[in-house]
């Protein structure tokens, strides 16, 4: 178990530094930055002002060293747009965002466990029928187009909740329902087929044959086992769900690092953009991350290897 | 699996008549299949739309006019004249939505060829020689997975312009992880099979089992997962469009067009349910399309 996780943390390691040079990379091929801070028409004297307090002109492994060494003691740069420091900025959109995503995936839990249980528990029945066209249909609805939907039911028409903002509770509201009507169907189906796959089992056909109520062969020993992918699942789908925030947290105003994303990028606020490509990607490897372990600590015949 | 034969959900009657080829077989599942059926026939409908919009519509859809804006559809009070209404512009809402289905359609089609081209050759490559190219494949895989799209997307689009060739060339180059994914478990099949073997022992050439051998069998895995990367760049264009980083305006996309109808949203609602719900039945079209084809093609894939 602790060679297995030792092994997965290296890897994530790695994954991590290729992710932030590749972006680091990436947002320096765009053009020059120095250009970008002093204005189009700027002298050159300007930009060699420019280059001088920023550095801009050295080469760009040197410069990526930098920007990586001061990352990792938590100093991300100073924001271009906001004139602050960018950890700070990010520290505090960031609670919105993960206070989100904690509200979103509870909902996809809560709405997609028990439907996927209902359906394979009565395959091919009106439920089953149901929650298949329910997770068809999600698929292909768009996060934002739903989002502005919800808006004009619930907060135009009939003035219940608030459009945007995220003053009180009640702002989370739809943002919840939007992000987390996204994770759903993944979550329902592969609870669906685990049911399915342990409901056929010997050990199943037993319990019931020894004469254990349905609901008890149900709770107790059929979803305990279909449950262990379902959980690494809803962890790397947390780590997807702070990418669908960018598009959702537009939607509504809601200020997080979505959408703080959102703005540095239309402001082309470079230090901002690549501090938060970084915090992202690093969330979505510490989550799939964590689903290893999980996943290794629930299902034994993992923890060899 | 190459095994298209077994007429499991024929009827009783036809066995005991010749068997059918495995060609025909294949069609008559296929036709058979609702969703499938569903999905093709909404395509076509959208290519039709997409090919034919010059004489589908009389209106230009850049042509703005001050004196028709935002008139409702036919179906809301509007008149025959512009059926669909007309947009903030007083742009045809219909030649919009049918020029529209154009720019969804080439995104969709050109970024899943984009990422195909990457990702099945990474995926083949990774099954077919296993070792040392399967974990740099897998490296990279964890990599690209690990770069969140829609983020990348959006700074890549804001740094290098909206164009199309941006848009096409962004997803092209970040939708590819699945193609990777799936090939490389249907080679490492492929590849145990003797055919393989055989190809080997008689001295063929490694491009000559590639190509020969390995891709047609793996062929039925590529296409659904071309659909369903279809579906996600159509939806991601959109989504990067309704930010205002996709494809820039005036150019008639389905998320420009729900972005531009947002700012009315208080009074003219079907400014962007109209463009959303052509989005929905493409997207849920294409996904159902892809869904059938892998019923249909590995009967022993489902249920």
């Amino acid at each position: 178990m602790a060679v297995y996780i030792l092994k997965r943390l290296g890897l994530a390691l790695l994954v991590a530094l290729t992710v932030s040079f590749i972006s680091f990379s990436l947002l320096f091929m765009a053009g020059d930055p120095a250009v970008a801070i002093a204005g189009e028409n700027a002298s050159s004297e300007d930009i060699a002002l420019v280059n001088e307090r920023f550095g801009f002109d050295r080469p760009m492994i040197v410069q990526y060293g930098d920007w990586l060494g001061s990352a990792l003691t938590g100093d991300l740069g100073r924001s271009w747009y906001f004139d602050m420091s960018v950890t700070d900025l990010i520290a505090d959109r960031l609670t919105v965002t993960m206070k989100l995503g904690l509200f979103a995936i509870t909902l996809a839990l809560a709405v997609a466990i028990p439907l996927g249980v209902a359906a394979a528990a009565n395959p091919n029945s009106l439920i089953d029928r149901f929650a298949l066209f329910l997770s068809v249909v999600g698929q292909a609805i768009p996060s934002f187009w739903f989002g502005l939907i919800l808006i004009i039911v619930f907060s135009i028409n009939l003035r219940l909740l608030p459009a945007s903002g995220n003053e009180t509770w009640q702002h989370f509201v739809l943002p919840t329902i939007v992000l987390g009507y996204y994770a759903t169907p993944a979550i329902m189906r592969l609870t669906r087929a685990g049911m399915m796959e342990v409901l056929s089992s010997d050990y199943i056909r037993t319990a019931r044959a020894k004469g254990l109520r349905t609901r008890k062969v149900m709770f107790k020993h059929a979803l305990r086992n279909a449950i262990i992918p379902v959980v690494s699942l809803a962890a790397v789908q947390m780590g997807f769900m702070l990418g669908g925030s960018i598009v959702v947290e537009t939607v509504f105003a809601l200020h997080g690092a979505g959408y703080l994303a959102w703005e540095s990028i239309a402001r082309n606020d470079l230090p901002t953009m690549q501090a938060l490509i970084l915090i992202f990607s690093t969330f979505y490897i510490l989550f799939t991350f964590l689903a290893d372990v999980l996943n290794a600590w629930l299902d034994p015949r993992l923890r060899v290897g | 699996m190459t095994d298209t034969t077994t007429p499991t959900d024929l009827p009783r009657q036809e066995l005991r008549d010749k068997p059918l080829t495995p060609g025909q077989a294949l069609r008559k599942r296929a036709l058979h299949h609702k969703g499938l059926m569903f999905g093709a026939v909404v395509m076509l409908i959208v290519m039709f739309i997409a090919i034919f919009a010059p004489l589908l519509t009389q209106y230009d859809p850049y042509q703005q006019s001050l004196l028709a804006r935002m008139k409702p559809p036919v179906f809301l009070g509007g008149t025959s004249e512009h059926w669909l209404g007309t947009d903030g512009l007083g742009r045809d809402f219909w030649a919009r939505l049918a020029y529209g289905a154009r720019i969804s359609l080439m995104i969709g089609i050109l970024a899943a060829v984009i990422s195909g081209i990457i990702g099945s050759t990474l995926g083949i490559l990774a099954g077919y020689f296993g070792g040392k190219v399967d974990m740099v494949v897998t490296f990279l895989i964890n990599v690209r997975l690990a770069m969140p799209v829609v983020l990348v997307a959006l700074a890549v689009v804001a740094l290098f312009g909206g164009s199309l060739t941006v848009v096409v060339s962004v997803l092209g180059l970040l939708l590819w992880d699945r193609f990777a994914v799936v090939l490389r478990s249907a080679t490492m099949q492929v590849r145990k099979q003797e055919y393989v073997a055989a190809a080997e022992v008689l001295g063929a050439s490694l491009p000559r089992i590639l190509v020969k051998d390995i891709l047609p069998n793996v062929m039925n895995h590529l296409i659904v997962i071309f659909t369903l990367e279809m579906a996600h760049a159509i939806i991601l264009e959109a989504a990067l469009s309704f930010l205002g980083l996709g494809v820039q305006p005036p150019t008639p996309s389905w998320g420009l067009m729900i972005s531009e109808g947002k700012d009315m949203l208080l009074f003219e609602p079907w400014l962007i349910t109209i463009p959303g719900v052509a989005l929905f039945f493409l997207v849920l079209a294409i996904n159902m399309l892809g869904d059938g084809l892998r019923d249909v093609t590995a009967p022993e894939g489902r249920n």
